[in-house]
């Protein structure tokens, strides 16, 4: 296993393209730095986010998934991020049961206009999975050799 | 009980109301029970119905309630919410089916039998709240109530949710206690991290992936499942890496969530013992926490917790921000 | 196999000073799929889509990666160079590595590293896209306009010159908005109803607009070019047709002692009223909840005094849908409450009043006749005190955060009237910054001071109270540096504005989103000021952000002009990235029915051919014009059965792998 002082975690992060991927895009053009783990992807909303993604992530070695969508009440299709949100809350419930760290999984969301809140939400995001180290409960350990 | 089903189904049968029916028949052993499809009054000589026919017939319409004619399937109490679940998901047509609701005081599980050192079992009656069971070393007794399935140990009591008439006796009765369904859920959410991911990982690394439970699941219904299409990029076969059973596992669980009815054939059905109807109560247990209380196939006209939400549901931070034990 | 191009921008020095470009093309070409990869200054401009063009051509691309900016910048830009080029414009992914990337990352190594892995998710998932094309809708030939103030007023009037059909909804039973209200406007001291009333009167007389006062939109459904729109028309009990705006009625109601809201409550008003004598439509209509005739069932003195025979009592709300190819949001904005704010003595003494308050003070249709008088005891006043920012720039979270931009000149204007009608007034403003950008405003403001000797403060008013009859103003002089306690017989607060209590419900329906202070979000606040984010919904007037006239009706025609374009066109080209269905697969749950928002999908029974067996099956359907590609219904449906094209659930997949490596 790898020293946790030169530990770089994986960090996926599913963004609404309406909300979030903006909000990361204000974060950037306003220069508000986060550290380079996390990756966004981009989904069109919240509700577009699999649970199977987020899985998906961890088996590949992923050591945090966050999902972030407009706030509810302003999906931009309405009512998508009221369903990502049972499903999530559910998912990471389920996650949690299996015994698998809560830590590593996260709902935000986070508007066009904030740029800052989308920076503070991913220093602070990592700094968690910094805390919890690599991911090895849920890692797939034979890709890994 | 299995006489006046019998004659009756004959009755339907022979005045041409039905043109075949599903029930069970023996299986290789007394205890095990296969569902079976009868396609004439004759065909119903070999029908049973005893302590050991657990198995869940709703699923089982879906490819035979062929339009012509209509079928007749026995429910107990529980495999009538199935039913229902399978109605809303217009996987079957009500129209092709005739159903009788039959009643059920519960199935026994062979194996607790057998855990209570009774071998070369060789015939089980019941007399009262008595089962008596004749063995190569003589007859011996033991309360029904201590050798019931898992599944019937949260009953979710005798009353028939569908049905276009019944033969049962006990229709009414409510369970003795089903506010013991959620102790194991309860415990598990009571235990460490660690210790829950000590209990899974020993557990889920008993499947050998012979997708038993989602055979007999009458949620998991899917005409093809994503863990089969090879187009869906998670088709995988088992123990390919230590992450995929969980996987398998999770999705399932959640691919039912909300329209899982609790009727446990996953558990009573996996040849490894996996107490498989954990992860859906789990499911049901926070649907019916955060989200209200939901009993998925009582009503067919219902929709699901995962298909709605309310503006003022919980945040998914809730869960993330939760003390860690 | 697909054969794809990676074109990789330094952007000039925003991409290449921080991420080692080189690196990244190197990186890339080692990725499966990958024919081509190259660098270049800037991607975006008419050389780099030449290298990009050439690129295509000369290698054979079936699909193409640039890494530069934000796709909400510029992927428009590059799948209209592929499309040039003869590649399906759907063949196009971004890797942002501007914004999410070198703009955000210091260390080189690391943001080089993070550009590539970028770079590599975009390859994977170009290497399953799929050429999509876009399919066409119609335009309903007609834009709504909710609000009936100068910004919904310029709107409507610039759109019905261009010839199309405009309807206003108004919430109020006349148009005319707060401008209605002001008494002079700055910086020209024209008064406001002599500018604002022809205005009103040529939305009334021209055939194209249809107005709808007393009203408000209940539903919006539908999506750009296609909006079907539900609009509660309440019940005046006055018939619209036959009120001839006489006003007899007025004088014979019994029942005065409404709050005169045009007024801002100053006053009183009759349960029937007609809020003021230039309203459109110049109609009566009666206050229910005060009129006798529906208290008690006695009185109808109304009914009995017009000689038109408009009063029905009996009329009730109506309810009238219509179709809109574009909606104009121009709900405008209110003063906040001043409840949180004790310290000025606004809820307690009559002689604190709002700016807007002192508007109507000041206007010979106001309360007094347009005499600056003392509410408490009709005096002449002599000296006023103005207070600046009250919940303006407040940060401790009693007022707004933001400024509310005309406050200051508003003030300006306020001192100058009263210096200039009542010289032996003395006025004194407390100010925190005097902000008077725009055209001959700081003139206006410098004559304030300079010609008409208004008494400008720098400080805060700590608090107002009431002695000897006096009105006393506790405030530190933050340039003299010394604590400051004024006798004064008025307060004038500049009350900080807020978005219309209407906006964020209304916001809901049309999907358009709103920020944390309820102000509709632009499209881009810098590129795309007038349009929100979702398609067809535009933007006029305050509800975008504070402002003061001319800046209203400047941002009201140019939300008239793209209106105006949109209307124009005879086919929109819709979004390819919708739901799709795989007939093999649906199982016909209806689980994706009951969760998509726009009832897109449906059900039928369909003969299919399953490897060879031929059977009818419940299958869903997917109307791809009024799918919008949210993907709700493609996680509901267990089987993978549906999914969303652009957005596979493989293509995703595949982005988390390459993420994960």
């Amino acid at each position: 296993m790898q020293v946790n002082s030169e530990f770089k975690p994986k960090i996926v992060a599913f963004c609404c393209n309406w909300c979030s991927y903006a909000g990361a895009d204000l974060a950037g053009s306003s220069r508000l730095s986060y550290p380079a783990d996390v990756k966004i992807i981009k989904v069109p909303c919240s509700c577009r986010v699999n649970p199977l993604f987020v899985l998906r992530a961890f088996e590949k070695g992923a050591d945090g998934v966050i999902i972030c969508g407009c706030h509810p009440g302003d999906c931009h299709y309405s009512t998508g991020n009221y369903y990502a949100r049972r499903r999530m809350t559910l998912l990471f419930s389920m996650l949690d049961y299996l015994g698998i760290e809560k830590g590593r999984t996260r709902v935000e969301w986070v508007s066009a206009a904030e740029g800052v809140k989308f920076s503070t939400v991913m220093n602070n995001f990592v700094s968690k999975i910094y805390q919890l180290g690599e991911n090895v409960k849920l890692g797939d350990l034979r890709c890994r050799k | 009980m299995q006489e006046v089903i019998k004659k009756r189904v004959k009755e339907l049968f022979d005045n041409n109301t039905i043109v075949r029916a599903i029930g069970w028949e023996n299986g290789e052993f007394f205890y095990d029970h296969t569902p079976a499809v009868f396609d004439s009054a004759a065909d119903m000589d070999v029908f049973v119905y005893d302590n050991f026919c657990a198995s869940n017939l709703s699923k089982y319409l879906i490819n035979h309630c062929a339009p012509e004619g209509k079928t007749l399937v026995l429910l107990k109490p529980c495999d009538t919410y199935s039913f229902n679940q399978l109605l809303t998901e217009h996987r079957i047509n009500k129209d092709n089916i005739y159903i009788i609701g039959i009643g059920c005081d519960g199935m026994v599980d062979i194996d607790k039998i057998r855990a209570l050192g009774i071998k070369g079992i060789t015939k089980i009656t019941q007399n009262g709240d008595e089962l008596v069971i004749d063995t190569m070393y003589g007859e011996k007794k033991c309360k029904k109530a201590d050798v019931l399935l898992e599944k019937c140990l949260s009953c979710k009591g005798k009353k028939h949710m569908i049905y276009d008439e019944l033969i049962s006796e006990n229709e009414d009765e409510m369970p003795q206690d089903a506010s013991k369904r959620f102790d194991l859920v309860n415990e598990l959410e009571n235990m460490t991290s660690e210790e829950r991911f000590a209990f899974w990982q020993n557990e889920l690394s008993k499947c050998i992936r012979c997708n038993a439970c989602r055979n007999i699941c009458p949620a998991c219904s899917c005409r093809k499942c994503v863990f089969d299409n090879s187009a869906s990029g998670v088709a995988s076969k088992a123990n390919a890496d230590s992450f995929e059973e969980k996987m398998f596992h999770i999705i399932r669980a959640f691919h039912v969530a909300g329209r899982c009815t609790d009727c446990g054939e996953c558990t009573r059905v996996c040849p490894q013992g996996i107490p498989l109807h954990l992860l859906n109560r789990k499911f049901i247990k926070d649907i019916n926490t955060l989200y209200g209380e939901y009993q998925a196939g009582e009503t067919a006209d219902q929709r699901g917790p995962l298909t709605d939400y309310t503006q003022q549901d919980v945040e998914p931070t809730f869960i993330s921000d939760k003390e860690v034990k | 196999m697909q054969k794809i191009g990676v074109f990789v921008c330094w952007c000039g020095s925003n991409i290449a000073a921080t991420v080692d470009v080189a690196e990244v093309v190197q990186a890339v070409k080692t990725q499966p799929g990958v024919a081509f990869a190259t660098d270049y200054q800037y991607m975006c401009s008419e050389a780099g889509q030449s290298i990009i063009k050439n690129a295509i051509k000369e290698h054979d691309l079936t699909g193409i990666v640039v890494c530069s900016c934000s796709p909400r910048m510029h992927e428009a830009t590059f799948r209209k160079t592929a499309q040039a080029a003869g590649l399906n414009p759907y063949m196009v992914e971004i890797a942002n590595i501007r914004e999410h990337c070198s703009w955000i990352h210091k260390d080189k190594n690391e943001a080089t590293q993070k550009a590539i892995i970028l770079a590599n998710a975009a390859v994977a998932k170009v290497n399953l896209n799929a050429p999509l094309v876009q399919g066409e809708s119609s335009v309903t030939k007609r834009a709504l306009v909710i609000g009936g103030g100068i910004a919904g007023i310029q709107t409507a009037l610039d759109i019905a010159e261009a010839g199309y059909e405009v309807d206003i909804v108004e919430k109020e039973p006349t148009i005319g908005g707060k401008m209605a209200q002001l008494d002079k406007t700055f910086p020209t001291l024209d008064c406001s109803a002599c500018i604002l009333t022809p205005k009103m009167v040529d939305v009334a007389a021209n055939e194209n607009i249809t107005l709808y006062t007393y009203s408000e939109v209940e539903q919006v459904k539908g999506f750009v070019g296609n909006f079907s729109v539900t609009i509660k028309k309440k019940a005046r009990y006055v018939k619209e047709d036959l009120c001839t705006g006489c006003g007899e009625c007025m004088s014979k109601c019994p029942s005065k002692k409404g709050k005169d809201e045009f007024n801002c409550g100053l006053n009183n008003r009759t349960a029937i009223n007609i809020p003021f004598a230039q309203a459109i439509p110049n109609v009566a209509y009666i206050d229910a909840e005060q009129c006798i005739k529906f208290k008690t069932g006695k009185c109808g003195l109304c009914e009995k005094t017009c000689s038109a025979n408009a009063i029905d009592y009996n009329q009730k709300d109506e309810i009238i849908e219509r179709e809109y190819g574009a909606i104009v949001m121009a709900t405008g904005y209110e003063p906040i409450k001043l409840d949180k704010f004790d310290e000025y003595q606004y809820s307690k003494h009559p002689d604190v009043i709002t700016s807007l308050e002192l508007e109507r003070i000041m206007n010979a249709a106001g309360p007094t006749g347009g005499t600056l008088l003392k509410m408490s005891d009709k005096e002449h006043p002599h000296s006023v005190t103005f207070i600046q920012c009250v919940g303006s720039r407040d940060i401790s979270g009693r007022g707004k955060p933001y400024c509310s931009k005309i406050c200051c000149m508003y003030t300006a204007k306020h001192a100058m009237l009263i210096r200039d009608k009542y010289p032996d007034v003395e006025v004194n403003v407390f100010y925190i910054d005097v902000r008077t950008p725009g055209k001959n405003f700081d003139e206006f403001y410098r004559r304030a001071v300079e010609e008409y000797g208004v008494n400008y403060i720098k400080g805060q008013v700590g608090k107002v109270y009431e002695k000897d009859g006096h009105l006393v103003v506790q405030a530190v002089d933050l340039i003299a540096n010394k604590q400051l306690v004024l006798d004064t017989d008025m307060v004038v607060l500049a009350t900080a504005i807020e978005p219309s209590k209407t906006a964020r419900d209304l916001a809901s329906m049309l999907t358009a989103s709103i920020d944390t202070n309820d102000f509709i979000t632009e499209a881009h606040p810098k590129l795309r000021p007038v349009e929100s984010p979702t398609a067809g919904i535009f933007l006029s007037g305050v509800c975008q952000g504070p402002k003061d006239i001319p800046e209203t009706v400047s941002q009201a025609g140019a939300a008239a002009a793209k209106v105006i374009g949109l209307l124009a066109k005879d086919k929109l080209l819709t979004n390819p990235c919708v739901a799709h269905s795989d007939e093999l697969l649906c199982n016909g749950c209806s689980q994706c029915e009951k969760v998509c928002p726009y009832g897109a999908i449906s059900y039928i029974d369909k003969e299919v051919n399953d490897h060879g067996v031929r059977e009818t099956r419940r299958v869903a359907q997917v109307n791809e014009a009024l799918c919008q590609g949210c993907g709700a219904c493609t996680v509901t449906c267990p089987s993978g059965a549906m999914d969303l094209k652009g957005f596979t659930n493989r293509q995703i997949m595949a982005e988390v792998d390459a993420i994960c490596k």
